[in-house]
């Protein structure tokens, strides 16, 4: 598990990419990524494109970052996502809070 | 690190065992001049006794000793010492390999050779004195951990107990349902709760908290509080679902939720009313065609969403006796076996298939299971619910804890609810809670709760929102149906209903009359009673239920207005 974190060049948008199994190993990492920045960013993207499981303490981190992000008003979007992973986040009907693609 | 006096660092105290005197006087000086206090003995025998009276920390040992030769007493002095560490030094003028090999073998640590050389023998009384802390702490550790592992089984079996007594205070052992928990499912965060509703109907609750351990059992108990009293009270699923979501979303942090189905088995109707968010398909399994109805989480698991985003459709299906309804958690699908292999869906699939005598499929997705994973590991929750004839479970009777000499005798009320609140709000708790001060009609409670919640929907379905029973021919009309009401339902912006009571004393007994108008076009009651049961198909269950339950039932206004009583012969 890996947690990497990039931003735009303008600093607005804030990449947290994840590579392995996203559970609650990753969860000080993760917060890290989004919480230690030096600029707040106005769009998130979690690129999961090399996270190979994801499981419900992931969504809670999901959810943390969204809080984190303004909640009901914070953009943030899924991308890469495997079918697997996009399964779960079905399930779990994620894409009414997150733009999952 | 807080540390027993025993792991202190600090002067030893050494015994020192040897039958030349001035050999134990010479190393007695030396070992003083280190800083240790030293007690000594001048045979094994004598070394074995104080030992075992002063419990030194260090034992310096003669090998060749008369009475009692050194290497039996080292083994007695390590029998003595247990647990603990006492380092046994082993003082020799052997040199053959096979006798300093004995001094090891009969539990000496190190030996040192004659004559001493201090310098040596410092170091290896500090090295030793090491070696002994560090066995001390482990073994410390070890204690401690044990300990603590006996208090957390303590409380787990302590918050087990507390939470069994919750969660079977629920009618879990219906004949009509068969399920598999593991006894500490609650530390995975699953719950299953069952209850029954004034009406008879049966509320069942599979969630699944996230995490693990109690994070995810702190959430189970105002769950099962909200469930239980907003149940028992005859509040719907939705209105229930509201107060959950709400509550968790209050208590639980952010990044803790409850994966969650709920659903209504109403066994006078026939029907299922189902609310899925986030967990894996359940299954609605047919027991004429074997038809399987996927029940799927159309939602976000409860705690996510603040009250006024909570999603509170449910979807609703036709239910005939022998169908059954299977959930499950998702740590059935996600079993794996040996070769890191996933259950899957397939698998479970596969099983759903291999009904036995009874219809049941639960035994034969338990062995899918342990045929896959040689036996399975028991962190999975499943329930399966039968639909059975409403006369066949019996729900215990509601407790009363009033004494009934102030039961009201003779008087009337009336409400009307308009849209507003009938798009959200659910009267009949409320009403229930008067009529149930009377208590000549406590025994007839059930019934009197199934006719005014037929009454209620009646008015509401058919006369405000204008839906058409013969909808609910089939069972695609019927999905069509409880659409169509939703979709109304949420863009009503005018009509009422109107509810009037009147409850009159009669010799012992008494009276009450309940009449229901609505805003709507009306129907033909006289038609709709007069079809029979085989025509009905899905539709025109309320009236006749209405009539069965209920003494001189009539409509009148052309069915805009119904009017049923419930007579009782004396006090209860």
């Amino acid at each position: 598990m890996a947690v990497t974190r990039t931003f735009s060049a303008d600093e607005k948008d804030l990449t947290i990419a994840i590579s392995g199994r996203f559970d609650f190993a990753a969860h000080q990492e993760f917060r890290d990524a989004y919480e230690r920045v030096e600029h707040t960013p106005t769009r998130y993207t979690v690129d999961l494109k090399n996270a190979t499981y994801l499981d419900s303490s992931a969504l809670g981190m999901l959810l943390l970052l969204r809080d984190h992000a303004g909640g009901d008003h914070a953009r943030i979007a899924i991308i890469n996502s495997s079918s697997d992973v996009q399964k779960i986040l079905a399930i779990s009907n994620f894409n009414k809070l997150f733009d999952i693609s | 690190m807080n540390m027993s006096t025993e792991v202190a660092q600090g002067p030893l105290t050494v015994l020192i065992a040897d039958d030349n005197m001035t050999d134990r006087m010479l190393l007695s000086s030396i070992v003083r001049r280190q800083g240790h206090s030293v007690i000594t003995a001048g045979d094994g025998l004598e070394a074995v006794r104080v030992f075992a009276e002063q419990r030194p920390q260090l034992v310096l040992l003669d090998a060749m000793m008369p009475v009692m030769d050194g290497f039996a007493a080292a083994r007695e002095i390590k029998r003595l010492a247990g647990e603990a560490l006492v380092p046994i030094i082993f003082l020799t003028s052997l040199s053959e390999e096979q006798a300093l090999v004995r001094c090891l073998e009969a539990g000496g640590d190190d030996f040192l050779a004659k004559p001493y050389n201090q310098v040596i023998l410092a170091a290896k009384i500090k090295a030793m004195d090491r070696l002994r802390r560090l066995q001390a702490t482990v073994l410390e550790q070890r204690d401690q951990i044990a300990r603590h592992h006996g208090y957390l089984l303590n409380e787990q079996r302590v918050a087990k107990a507390v939470f069994d007594q919750v969660a079977h205070s629920g009618c879990l052992d219906s004949p009509n349902i068969r399920y598999l928990q593991s006894p500490y499912a609650l530390f995975n965060g699953d719950l299953l709760l069952a209850a029954f509703t004034p009406a008879g109907d049966m509320h069942v609750l599979l969630g699944d908290f996230t995490g693990h351990g109690l994070p995810a059992a702190v959430g189970a108990m105002p769950l099962a509080e909200v469930f239980y009293g907003m149940t028992a009270k005859g509040y719907g699923l939705q209105e229930t679902l509201r107060e959950m979501n709400a509550k968790l979303k209050r208590i639980l942090p952010v990044d803790m939720f409850c994966c969650a189905t709920l659903l209504s088995l109403s066994f006078q109707r026939g029907i299922v009313e189902v609310w899925s968010g986030g967990m894996p398909e359940g299954y609605l399994l047919r027991g004429d065609s074997g038809e399987r109805v996927p029940l799927v989480s159309r939602h976000l698991p409860l705690g996510v969403l603040s009250p006024a985003r909570f999603e509170d459709r449910t979807d609703v299906w036709p239910l005939a006796v022998g169908d059954r309804v299977l959930l499950l958690t998702d740590g059935v699908i996600e079993a794996t076996n040996a070769d890191e292999e996933l259950f899957g869906v397939e698998r479970l699939l596969a099983a759903l298939g291999e009904r036995n005598a009874q219809g049941e499929v639960f035994d034969s997705v338990l062995s899918a299971l342990s045929a896959f994973r040689g036996e399975y590991r028991d962190d999975f929750s499943m329930a399966e619910l039968a639909m059975v004839q409403p006369d066949y479970l019996k729900p215990p009777a509601l407790i009363y804890s009033d004494s009934g000499q102030s039961s009201p005798l003779d008087w009337s009320s009336s409400f009307e609810f308009r849209a507003e609140t009938l798009k959200r709000f659910n009267p009949l708790p409320f009403l229930m809670h008067m009529l149930q001060e009377i208590h000549g009609l406590r025994p007839q409670s059930g019934a009197l709760y199934s006719v005014l919640a037929e009454l209620y929907s009646n008015a509401l379905e058919h006369g405000v929102l204008g839906l058409d029973s013969e909808l609910k021919r089939d069972a695609r009309g019927f999905a069509q149906y409880y659409e169509q009401r939703n979709t109304r339902l949420t863009q009503l912006d005018e009509g009422y209903v109107r509810l009037h009571l009147h409850v009159r004393r009669e010799g012992e007994g008494g009276r009450l009359v309940i009449r229901v108008e609505d805003s709507g076009r009306g129907f033909d009651a006289r038609k709709a009673l007069a079809t029979p049961a085989r025509e009905r198909g899905l539709s025109g269950r309320g009236i006749h239920l209405i009539r069965q339950l209920s003494q001189n039932a009539s409509w009148a206004d052309d069915g805009r207005s119904a009017q049923v009583e419930f007579a009782w012969e004396q006090q209860g």
